[in-house]
């Protein structure tokens, strides 16, 4: 658990919620960002880190790993904090009129003002469309690993096709009672090395390998005692299992923000066009997460939209101050933050 | 061209396809709820559709990186495509295709 006190309070650390930390920065005011993902860079470097996007200004073609590194590379000099790995949960307003923001691994953060660059809200695992699945997820049903020691002597059941599947089978299988990996083609999307290293073990008798999809679940009290497996022709079997980890990547869900007591439409926060601020005073939103007349989800216009939010923080953070707007071409101050004079 | 697009309640929804778009965003611009949150880059698998009565044989078939992406998909089943994949045209008139579930 750790408290911090600073002037601006960001959700999420995607590309808006990364250019945001540098017009603060311009303007003296210091960001802490929150990220369930375990780096920054958020839908750029989760959903297509390799595609490239052609419509930044000024960078005919970029990929949404290098615009990621590119940002970090440009807020570098304002030495924001990063709290990744953990989820923004509830925002609490003080007496004093600051913000108290606390995360899902017990830190605090107290700010003056919260901006919300959430795009479509946190990443988090794919849950297979399974009747009953919430009531044995966290017992016996899996989205993570924490400790493979859980697994040890028991009969694990792993569906997937991408690396997280073929890591955690491999990782698994010495350890596991049994271990069954399914799949729904006999191909995978996993690293070749990790395919092949699975298709030895298949081989040894060590891990069973079944092109099938979990149809039922089947226990009681949150414990899984078998699942019914399905193969592409409809037939069905019973599979007796303790464990199982779906492991179909990450999809994007609101998640606590939508108690955080904002006027939602649609899962989107309502701004204004001047300072991107909510209906509720000193929270702002840029990014996906906005809408207002004409918005374009667009990165550029995410932009844009922190640059305004950034002046009208600066109001807030520091109400007896004037605001001195400067262009970093000219101005020896600004130069100064940025490093480069 | 029509699509005939069956929503996660089971109703039919007839929409009118426009060609050279893709099928999601023909089902994303009536407001059905298809995430597609990479917007079309294959990249994520949240546009997943069930492709039914016949008309999946008449689609090109899948590329290398649909089938890819596929894997990331819950509810695989054969007929699955990801409707960002299939691009409208006359041949597909009366194209019926299910939302997958998510």
């Amino acid at each position: 658990m750790s408290s911090v006190e600073t002037d601006v309070a960001i959700v999420g650390a995607g590309p808006i919620g990364l250019f945001a930390v540098f017009e603060l920065g311009l303007l003296d005011l210091k960001a802490h960002l929150i990220d369930i993902l375990d780096r920054p860079g958020g839908q750029l470097t989760e959903l297509y880190p390799e595609k490239p996007i052609y419509d930044i200004p000024g960078l005919p073609i970029v990929t949404g790993q290098e615009l990621a590194d590119r940002l970090m590379e440009q807020i570098k000099p304002f030495g924001a904090t990063f709290h990744l790995s953990q989820m923004a949960s509830s925002l609490e307003k003080l007496p004093d009129g600051r913000w108290k923001l606390a995360t899902d691994a017990d830190n605090e953060i107290t700010a003056k003002v919260i901006v919300i660059a959430a795009g479509g809200g946190s990443f988090v695992p794919k849950r297979p469309p399974i009747a009953g699945i919430d009531a044995y997820e966290g017992k016996s049903v899996h989205y993570a690993v924490r400790k493979m020691d859980a697994f040890k002597d028991k009969h694990v059941l792993i569906a997937g096709g991408g690396d997280s599947a073929l890591d955690w089978t491999l990782n698994l299988a010495p350890i596991a009672k049994s271990l069954t990996l399914v799949h729904h083609r006999d191909g995978f999307r996993a690293a070749q090395h990790s395919v092949n290293r699975m298709r030895e073990l298949v081989d040894a008798g060590k891990v069973k390998f079944q092109v099938a999809s979990v149809k039922a679940l089947h226990g009681a009290d949150g414990r899984l005692e078998a699942v019914t497996l399905a193969d592409a022709d409809k037939k069905e079997w019973r599979h007796e299992t303790d464990a199982f980890l779906p492991f179909f990547g990450l999809t994007i869900k609101l998640g606590p923000i939508a108690e955080f007591g904002l006027n939602l439409h649609e899962n989107l926060i309502a701004v204004d066009t001047a300072k991107f601020e909510s209906a509720t005073p000193g929270i702002f939103a840029i990014g996906d997460i906005n809408t207002y007349p004409g918005k374009l989800k667009l990165i550029l216009s995410g932009f844009h939209e922190a640059a305004l939010m950034a002046q009208a923080a600066f109001h807030i953070c520091k109400p007896n101050e004037k605001l001195r707007f400067q262009y970093t071409t000219s101005s020896s101050s600004l130069q100064k933050k940025l490093g480069v004079a | 061209m029509k699509i005939r697009a069956i929503d996660r309640k089971g109703a039919e929804h007839v929409l009118e396809g426009r060609d050279g778009w893709s099928v999601m965003e023909i089902l994303r611009d009536a407001g059905l709820p298809v995430a597609a949150e990479c917007g079309g880059a294959c990249a994520c698998a949240t546009c997943h559709v069930y492709v039914e009565d016949g008309w999946y044989g008449k689609l090109p078939p899948r590329s290398d990186a649909e089938i890819d992406m596929l894997d990331m998909a819950l509810a695989v089943e054969p007929n699955s495509r990801l409707s960002c994949q299939i691009t409208c045209k006359d041949e597909l008139d009366g194209i019926k295709v299910t939302i997958a579930p998510e």
